[in-house]
């Protein structure tokens, strides 16, 4: 119970920052909401439904990279992560408590985002949510840790998508897949496997990341 | 209390710490010296167990959450005010009855009026402050600052230096200073790095 409470008012405080500062969630959804105009007119009027579901695709992508990129500066600008570290709360609690935030910030920008796909493109069905609310939790949870690592480092806008990209190819498989396909249970049990696996990764290592 | 012994620091080549030996008994009162770049922080952030040596050993006989560190940074988110980041310590750090221990420090560091403001909104002193209650907030029986004065005016370096003496000989402090002459009376040992 106390480290679900650790974990409550870690990510209350994300939130808090934001709604106070606006860094992000603002960024977030002009970026998404552009990309999709701007692939509505780039795309052919003849094109596939298909094609459409991978620039949905692509959008969430780096819409959530936007937002990870963001995700650790105010632990970084006033030095506070040390702080964190040196709480006696178990560290993967500050993890737990960015990636759920984090997850706020996108599902915020998704809600604008996903009508405006659906107005643009084609419909979504049930499964097609639920497979993007996986990949949401999926890109959040990798995506916290390797923004942790790269915000340690001087180039984190250049560190941030080689570290995440690779790592978020399956759920983009995974995503499309739940969207179009005839199986799409499959790819919709996949992603839950994905999320759980690399979870309890992220969970386990990002002690590791941020202690010396 | 605090034992390090042959603590060496190396970021890639270059060698920042060599061969420290310090010895803090507990209620000691260290002072530690040295110009710039002479690797203080780095000795201070290894005692706080924020970084590790890269030979020797550092023992602190306590756990860190006993542990109060004030760094050069003040640790503190700047959206959030005095209260809310000191709430948010205070939680973490599961301190019993923190509203009255939040209040009492706020009073003592003269930061009450402004407790509901932005941090954001807060002088460079004031911050300062505000660090110094932070570390202080769980009662640490080992407090490690880093050049405590750093941003003070002369009412709050009265304010620091009235709170020091009311610790020295009770906790076990080690402080990194550039103004040695201001401490001294309370020193009950000195580490001069070169």
């Amino acid at each position: 119970m106390t480290y679900l409470a650790d974990v409550a008012a870690l990510t209350r405080k994300d939130l808090k920052v934001e709604l106070r500062a606006r860094d992000t969630l603002p960024a977030m959804l002009l970026f998404v909401l552009s990309t999709l105009v701007v692939f509505h007119f780039a795309l052919p009027e003849d094109s596939s439904e298909t094609a459409a579901y991978g620039l949905l695709w692509v959008a969430i992508i780096f819409t959530a990279l936007l937002g990870l990129s963001r995700a650790w500066v105010p632990e970084h600008e006033h030095g506070v992560l040390d702080g964190l570290v040196l709480a006696p709360c178990d560290r993967s609690a500050i993890w737990l408590g960015k990636a759920l935030a984090t997850l706020a910030f996108l599902l915020a920008a998704q809600a604008a985002a996903l009508p405006a796909f659906v107005l643009f493109f084609a419909p979504l069905d049930a499964t097609a949510l639920v497979g993007v609310l996986l990949a949401d939790i999926g890109i959040c949870a990798v995506g916290s840790l390797m923004a942790a690592m790269a915000a340690a480092g001087r180039s984190r806008e250049v560190l941030l998508p080689l570290l995440v990209l690779p790592l978020a190819i399956p759920l983009i498989v995974g995503g499309v897949g739940s969207a179009i396909s005839a199986d799409a249970e499959r790819f919709v049990l996949f992603l839950g496997l994905y999320d759980g696996v690399f979870a309890v990764l992220s969970w386990a290592s990002f002690e590791y990341v941020v202690t010396e | 209390m605090i034992r390090a012994r042959g603590v060496e620091k190396r970021y890639g080549r270059r060698r920042v710490l060599t061969g420290i030996d310090l010895s803090v008994p507990e209620g000691g009162f260290a002072l530690v010296t040295g110009p710039n770049g002479s690797g203080k922080t780095t000795l201070l952030r290894i005692l706080a167990g924020l970084a590790t040596p890269t030979r020797g050993l550092c023992a602190l006989g306590v756990d860190r959450s006993r542990v109060g560190y004030l760094g050069h940074e003040p640790l503190v988110y700047r959206e959030l005010t005095a209260v809310e980041n000191l709430e948010l310590y205070g939680r973490l750090y599961r301190i019993p009855e923190r509203r009255e221990r939040i209040g009492m420090l706020l009073e003592r560091f003269d930061l009450w009026e402004a407790r509901n403001e932005l941090v954001a909104t807060y002088s460079q002193g004031m911050a300062q402050r505000l660090a110094i209650c932070r570390a202080l907030l769980h009662d640490p029986d080992v407090l490690v600052l880093d050049e405590p004065h750093a941003s003070l005016d002369d009412a709050g370096a009265t304010l620091l230096e009235r709170e020091l003496a009311a610790l020295a000989g009770a906790r076990t402090l080690v402080v990194a200073t550039h103004e040695p002459e201001r401490l001294e009376r309370f020193a009950t040992g000195r580490l001069a790095l070169a």
